[in-house]
């Protein structure tokens, strides 16, 4: 793509520099005479605030390190004394959190910018996966990072992801164990994972170096998707993308202060305020907002699949979530790469967009909570009122025969005019059989918008009918439900149905519309040139 | 040997592949030993492995009241059943159980002796994704439930509804006289 360097050394010292190592050859060829197509929009600058995010989360974060005590006792003291005490504390310690969450909105929406403008497609394939390694990685920075402050989501998150690893068949306890450093989350698994928090933003940055490397390559997409054919295709960076990428991350510095001035703990959760405590659970566990939409996966899987169990299942499927993006390049089958020209695809895009969304909603719910059901909950009462109570014994002779002969005692208190019977099994081949002869029989219904209410309206009638009636028979009537989990679980069909069928098919299938020729045509519509 | 180095016989195995091999072979084995202490001492440490231990004085412990003490790290409770919750757990031995064992067996001792089943004592971390579970007096198996993702436990600990794919796992414990155990 770019071409034979332009660089021209002015002084001398630059001249002898260039013989000897030609940074500066470099930096001028990459960023400035480096040329850009000349229709990217502004969903082409989230690469610059991506690239700001990375050196404001190593520059706090090593200020952060000057102060935080990697220690159970300490970690959490040691950070409140830092937004407290230390000179800037304030300052610095909410641009880091907050900065993560900043890093995560700007590598979403540049993901997607990805994905609608097919910027993953030929050549630009190892660009793509080179990205899909540095998300990857920022994932696992900021949890490792979310455990520091040691506050109850710190540890009880910890806990759970390692728990998480735990399902794995075989090796799956050594590997919890050999990362938390011992049988909990603990001392040695703090210790660690402050040094590798340390050390994950460093190894991102060696591969953004390649990402941007391999950027410069392949050369950048553009809205049209259609390959830079000749100068007039182009500007150069400088001032063109310099000047843009600079408003725009001014617009997102802005909404990044807006959050570390005014809300530095609005997407935060309140419950990491509370110190970890092992013997204590959080009423609720949930991670930070990015990690929702895979904690949702994680959860959608709530029954087993053959041999796999529905927690192996929910951690395979999570992982699956990341790790079919990198097969994404020749998951799709188009030949053409912006959807701008892709009606159908558009659509499913759209609809894609707004999955992740209600997925991320859907993790931070409870996941029993329902959302519709197809009428109330229900309960039949059924007794006996006034009659006389006759007990007999069950002896079976094996222990699988006890139905059996439950059920002939059962028919035999029927003979002597027993209305109801109960069956109550006491050991491996003994029970007893309670019924209820003569009196006359009673039934009621009750209904209420939840279980728990109707559970309450059973002790109300039981206490009401009190000792006229010997025993109950209730039987409880659940109406069809759709709870998070139902949706969650709908949601993830579409996730990955979007990557493995629809995007296949519908690139094979579809009929795209009229692609131009080149990018400068609808730029310039036919104008003079050079009114960029 | 001119021969061989010149590559004569183009199939035939010389001593310069052999010794590429045996070369090779032998760097990859020094590569897994240097690298091996350094992924090794990520495990469990001797003296966390020597924490293994913790003793527990049941004389404080009221009928109907649990302790919890950390085993290990690992939170464990100690629960003085009362005779309704031991007849709970033992008339349910019979019923449909998702990880089927009888009371009995969740009171053994880790030295193979039987327990004494107003003393139940157990990892209290949920099977599940290892939450700690609440003891709620009157929930709808009279035992335990974790409030994470729903899991009812019953008074033996033995999981009866929700995610959670087994029973609440039994502490290795041992009593050492009539009013203390130690657990590990
Ligand atoms: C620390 C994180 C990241 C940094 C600093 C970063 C930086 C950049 C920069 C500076 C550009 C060029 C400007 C632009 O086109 O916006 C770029 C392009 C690109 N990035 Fe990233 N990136 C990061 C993460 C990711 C991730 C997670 C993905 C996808 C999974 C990704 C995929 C791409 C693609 C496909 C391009 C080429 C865009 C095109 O020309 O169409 N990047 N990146
Ligand atoms: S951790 Fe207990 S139900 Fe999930």
């Amino acid at each position: 793509m770019s071409g034979p360097s332009t660089y021209e050394p002015a002084s001398g010292f630059t001249r002898w520099l260039d013989k000897r190592l030609p940074i500066l050859r470099l930096a001028h060829d990459s960023f400035v005479a480096y040329p850009t197509p000349r229709n990217l929009n502004y969903w082409w600058t989230f690469g610059a605030m991506l690239s700001l995010c990375l050196v404001v989360q190593i520059v706090t974060g090593v200020v952060l390190a000057m102060h935080y005590v990697p220690h159970v006792e300490h970690a959490m003291d040691s950070v409140q004394r830092f937004r407290r005490d230390v000179p800037f504390g304030w300052l610095i310690q909410p641009m880091h959190a907050v900065g993560a969450s900043m890093f995560f909105i700007a590598v979403y929406i540049h993901m997607f910018r990805g994905l609608y403008y097919g910027s993953y497609k030929a050549p630009r394939e190892i660009l793509w996966i080179l990205g899909c390694v540095i998300y990857l990685l920022m994932v696992a920075t900021a949890f490792l990072g979310y455990t520091l402050p040691w506050g109850q989501m710190s540890f009880w998150g910890a806990t759970v992801i390692t728990n998480l690893l735990g399902a794995l068949p075989l090796v799956g306890e050594s590997i919890k164990n050999w990362l938390m450093g011992g049988f909990a989350i603990d001392q040695p698994t703090l210790n660690r994972f402050f040094s590798l928090h340390y050390l994950l933003p460093f190894v991102i940055a060696g591969v953004t170096v390649l990402h941007v490397w391999a950027l410069h390559e392949a050369g950048q997409n553009n809205p049209t998707g259609v390959d830079v054919k000749s100068k007039a295709d182009t500007v150069p960076f400088t001032p063109h993308a310099t000047m843009k990428d600079l408003f725009a991350v001014s617009l997102f510095l802005i909404l990044f202060s807006v959050f570390v001035f005014y809300m530095p703990d609005a997407l935060g959760h309140a419950d990491n305020y509370i110190p970890a405590n092992p013997l204590q659970t959080p009423p609720e566990i949930v991670p930070e907002w990015y990690l929702l939409p895979f904690y949702a996966i994680l959860r959608a899987f709530d029954f087993n699949i053959g041999p796999i169990d529905s927690k192996l299942a929910g951690v395979l499927a999570m992982f699956a979530a990341i790790g079919i993006l990198f097969l994404l390049p020749w998951l799709d089958t188009s030949r053409v790469r912006s959807m701008r020209y892709r009606p159908i695809a558009r659509q499913f895009f759209l609809i894609f967009v707004v999955v992740c969304v209600v997925l991320g909603w859907c993790g931070g719910q409870n996941p029993g909570r329902i959302l519709a059901k197809a009428g109330p909950f229900s309960a039949t009462l059924t007794w006996v009122q006034g009659g006389q109570v006759v007990e007999a014994p069950v002896s079976a002779s094996s222990e699988g025969g006890f139905d059996q002969a439950a059920a002939a005692v059962e028919q035999q208190l029927r003979g002597q005019g027993a209305t109801l019977t109960a069956v109550r099994r006491e050991g491996a081949t003994q029970g007893v059989v309670r019924g209820v002869v003569g009196g006359a029989e009673q039934t009621r219904t009750v209904r209420g918008e939840t279980a728990d209410a109707v559970e309450a309206e059973i002790t109300t009638v039981r206490a009401e009918v009190g000792a006229a009636a010997p025993f109950f028979i209730v039987e409880r009537r659940v109406p069809p439900t759709f709870t998070v989990t139902n949706l969650s679980q709908v949601m993830t069909a579409y996730y990955f149905l979007f990557f493995l069928l629809i995007l296949p098919i519908l690139g094979l299938r579809e009929t795209p519309g009229r692609v131009p020729d080149t990018i400068a045509k609808p730029v310039t519509d036919g104008k003079a040139q050079g009114a960029a | 040997m001119a021969e061989a180095a010149s590559g004569a016989h183009e199939d035939e195995t010389t001593r310069r592949d052999f010794i590429f091999i045996a070369a090779g072979a032998a760097a990859a084995v020094g590569a897994a030993a240097t690298v091996w202490p350094f992924i090794d001492q990520m495990n469990p440490a001797a003296d966390t492995l020597a924490l293994s231990t913790t003793e527990v004085d049941l004389s404080v412990v009221e009928l109907g009241q649990q302790v919890r003490v950390l085993w290990q790290g690992k939170p464990v409770f100690v629960r003085h059943r009362t005779p309704a919750e031991i007849a709970s757990a033992q008339r349910d031995d019979y019923a449909t159980l998702k990880d089927p064992q009888l009371d009995s067996q969740r009171l053994l001792q880790s030295n193979g002796q039987a327990g004494r089943p107003e003393w139940l004592v157990l990892q209290a971390s949920c099977t599940h994704l290892g939450c700690v579970p609440t003891f709620v007096e009157g929930s709808a198996f009279g035992g335990w439930f974790c409030p994470c993702h729903g899991s009812d436990y019953d008074t033996s600990g033995r999981i009866r509804r929700g995610p959670a794919p087994h029973n609440l796992y039994v502490a290795p414990y041992v009593y050492m006289n009539d009013t203390t155990i130690r657990i590990g």
